[in-house]
């Protein structure tokens, strides 16, 4: 099986859709001929043509509202959001119309869209190119909300949401396109030979809405998603206590079922975001936990999150949870009597 | 039938064809828009076909429909020989026009010296306005003191015209103790209180609407005062760019509205950003006067300013100007422009060199020459390479020092709330740990 980084397992997946199914179409800020800033799309327009992988004008309310009404025309459009942090401008358009779509016809009108966005810090992009929000989406029901720690995963989600009848929104953290980031920027292996780089060229899907244990363990439970999946794994290993680790990689809807019988097992909890902490998923999975494990919890749960700030610039990594942070918290969780 | 509905004439020169194609047995295709030229392609640009002195200056109270020539056509001033011609000249003395090349030489020491720190790795990110310098310069040289300005990230010159020490903009790019952002932003994102120069957003085009509503208030207040704003050719497809020109076609406030129209938006060719016509065009169905200047020719972007802000300044409601220009460099240091655009486009910009232009416009006049500026660039280097070093005493990006992580709570509102003291105290321990 080849070797992808995650950019590459990202282009493999929409390169599949698009060869299996015409109605499947990307487009996107820069997506087209040059095959986007992350060159997630490179060489898909010269593969499949101009009409089917193109650029658009620079407005993210336009590139959605175009997809929303190429959805309804019974096409399958995957948009790229250039950053996360500028899926804003489309706020209206996902959370009014796409999310509601299906209800308030009645279920007669849908729109199958996939929002393909990077986000996420740890590449110094400051307050504009870091952001992780995916809360405001998870907040909004009709949506799914999907993100992927490793490439294999990625592949695999992307190709299961793109053919999923609703819509998805599903980030990419771009820190981990070239590689498992674990806190220490200096010092990131490539994804080659790291587990989950090992990804079929063709087509497979990995079940949306199933978490998945990324390491099994008996003392507490972390439970992650994206970057901080790496960020906590290593904690984990720093801390050397035997903690379980949960990937979410789809955050709506949430699979409660791995997680409840996780923390029924460990009897503790972390939740462990890059995110703002106010309001951030990690409320809503505290929040489960506490409601279907009570009577089962040894010590409190606790969230290691990004501080309610903006996202900063020279202290990113500051900012960001880090692996003496994640460790501590385990260490609490299972000192605490 | 015919195939193309939608041929137009490019007012670069020739006709841009947006023809909508059919199937092989007549059926409609989806449209899809193409740069002009790719990499591997010979880059045609046509010269201007509009000559300085084409088009009448109007009194800056005149009716807007005096000015649709304007919209369409290019104002010029300087000829392809350097000569200043027709009603548009400002007629600005060589003192004048020495400081606004000073000033454009200066910011493009600014940039390449800067450039050179971020390939060093002495800066995160950075960016260049190079071959654009008489757009920010000019306008940092027109707009008053008291007038509140939203550039774009593409106008170093701005900054230093209207007084910003070099020392302070680097200082914030680095992001050490010396930048009055607290080193929050990405570099490039300058804003600076003091020069009534609102601190730069990434997210592009939101200030357009924010000027139109500044100038609202100066309007309410019954001050003499303008705004004006900056978006690029691709940020004009963003609502916020419509936003702005609706309201202010709708109350009419004192604000300048520009367009910096530089072919590109990063790897997307203007021919994408929409399929009208002029980007000042767009004013015209607002009831507002729309102007295209040739925005490498620095007295033309200095006329065209003074007119607009003159006209705001006098109640006469707003104006959209079109800066016809070519985005030289790479988008950003993050950008490689080799993969979708010929190299060669940039010397082949019909516009030219701001710089070059000036230069040689000055040495006509006898009031410059190849010494003069030999010298200038000497010092200006010098200078600039001798700014960084003071900026670096502020801290370096690799080393530091910057402020303490505490400070990270600082500004998110004027009075810590309880939940952020509680996470600055969370912060505090953790360094001491
Ligand atoms: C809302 C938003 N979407 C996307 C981006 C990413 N982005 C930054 S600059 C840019 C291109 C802007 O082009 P243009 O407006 O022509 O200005 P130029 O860079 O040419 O000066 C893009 C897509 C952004 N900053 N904000
Ligand atoms: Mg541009």
């Amino acid at each position: 099986m080849p070797s992808m980084n995650m950019i590459q397992a990202v282009r493999s997946g929409l390169d599949v859709m698009l060869e299996r199914d015409q109605s499947v179409c990307v487009f996107g800020e820069d997506v087209g001929y040059f095959g986007g800033v992350f060159r997630a799309t490179e060489g898909l327009q010269k593969k499949h043509g101009k009409h089917r992988v193109f650029d658009t004008p620079l407005a993210e309310g336009g590139i959605m509202g175009i997809a929303i009404g190429m959805g309804i025309e019974g096409l399958r459009p995957v948009p790229e959001i250039q950053f996360a942090d500028y899926i804003f401008p489309a706020f209206d358009q996902i959370t009014n119309e796409l999310a509601k779509l299906r209800y308030r016809s009645g279920g007669e009108w849908t729109a199958p869209v996939t929002i393909r966005t990077p986000c996420g810090g740890g590449i110094h992009g400051g307050l504009f190119h870091s952001q992780s929000p995916e809360a405001y989406f998870t907040h909004t029901p009709g949506l799914f909300v999907v993100i992927p720690s490793n490439p294999y995963d990625a592949k695999g989600l992307l190709i299961s949401s793109i053919e999923l009848n609703d819509p998805v929104i599903f980030f990419e953290p771009k820190r981990l396109y070239r590689g498992p980031f674990e806190g220490d920027p200096q010092n990131v292996a490539p994804w080659n030979d790291q587990p989950g780089a090992e990804v079929p060229d063709g087509y497979y899907k990995t079940p949306l809405g199933k978490a998945v244990v990324v390491r099994e363990g008996s003392a507490a439970t972390v439970i992650a998603w994206g970057t901080m999946v790496h960020v906590a794994r290593a904690a984990i290993v720093e801390s050397q206590i035997d903690a379980e680790l949960i990937d979410l990689r789809t955050l709506l809807p949430l699979d409660l079922e791995t997680i409840i019988a996780s923390v029924r097992k460990t009897g503790r909890c972390i939740v462990v975001h890059e995110a703002t902490r106010t309001s951030g998923f990690g409320a809503e999975v505290v929040a489960l936990v506490q409601e279907h494990c009570f009577w089962n919890l040894e010590t409190p749960i606790r969230r290691i999150t990004g501080w309610d700030t903006p996202f900063p610039h020279t202290l990113e990594f500051e900012y960001m949870p880090t692996r003496q942070r994640i460790a501590d918290a385990l260490r609490k969780a299972v000192d605490e009597e | 039938m015919a195939d193309s509905q939608y041929r137009v004439e490019d007012p670069q020169g020739g006709t841009r064809d947006r023809m909508v194609t059919r199937t092989a047995d007549g059926r409609p295709t989806l449209h899809i828009p193409i740069a002009p030229h790719r990499p591997g392609d010979e880059p045609r640009y046509a010269r201007f076909t509009q000559q300085p002195g084409d088009l009448e200056r109007p009194d800056p109270l005149a009716n807007f429909d005096l000015l649709h020539d304007h919209a369409h056509g290019l104002v010029r001033v300087l000829d392809d020989d350097g000569n200043a011609i027709g009603p548009w000249d400002p007629k600005l003395g060589a003192t004048v026009l020495r400081d606004g090349l000073e000033w454009m030489l200066t910011t493009r020491h600014f940039d390449r010296r800067q450039m050179k720190m971020q390939r060093q790795g002495r800066l995160s990110f950075c960016l260049e306005c190079k071959g654009e310098e008489a757009i920010g310069v000019a306008a940092g040289m027109v707009y008053a003191p008291e007038d509140l300005l939203f550039p774009s990230y593409r106008m170093q010159g701005i900054f230093l015209v209207r007084g910003m020490p070099m020392v302070q903009m680097m200082c914030h790019c680095i992001g050490n103790r010396g930048d009055i952002s607290k080193g929050r932003q990405m570099p490039v994102h300058y804003g600076w209180k003091q020069g009534n120069l609102v601190s730069i957003s990434s997210p592009v085009g939101t200030q357009f609407p924010q000027a139109v509503g500044a100038a609202m208030a100066m309007a309410y207040r019954h001050e003499s005062r303008v705004a004006a704003a900056w978006l690029g050719d691709g940020t004009s497809s963003q609502g916020d760019f419509h936003h702005g020109l609706n309201f202010a076609s709708v109350y009419l406030p004192p604000v300048v509205l520009q367009v910096v129209n530089n072919q590109w938006a990063i790897s997307t060719h203007r021919n994408i950003a929409t399929g009208g016509k002029t980007f000042s065009a767009r004013a015209e169905s607002y009831g507002i006067p729309g102007i295209r200047v040739d925005g490498n020719d620095f007295l033309a972007v200095y006329a065209v300013t003074a007119w607009a802000a003159e006209r705001a300044r006098h109640n006469g409601g707003p104006t959209l100007i079109e800066l016809l220009t070519y985005r030289s460099g790479a988008h950003s240091t993050s950008d490689d422009p080799s993969r979708y655009r010929p190299d060669d486009e940039s010397r082949l910009w019909p516009g030219g060199d701001p710089i070059a232009r000036l230069a040689r416009h000055l040495k006509n006049l006898d009031e410059w020459s190849d010494e003069q500026q030999e010298n200038l660039e000497n010092r200006l280097e010098k200078e600039v390479a001798m700014t960084y070093k003071q900026a670096e005493t502020y801290g370096t990006f690799a080393s530091g020092p910057f402020d303490p992580p505490e400070t990270l709570f600082d500004d998110v509102y004027e009075r810590l709330p309880h939940h952020l003291e509680e996470q600055r105290d969370e912060i505090r321990i953790l360094g001491k740990n």
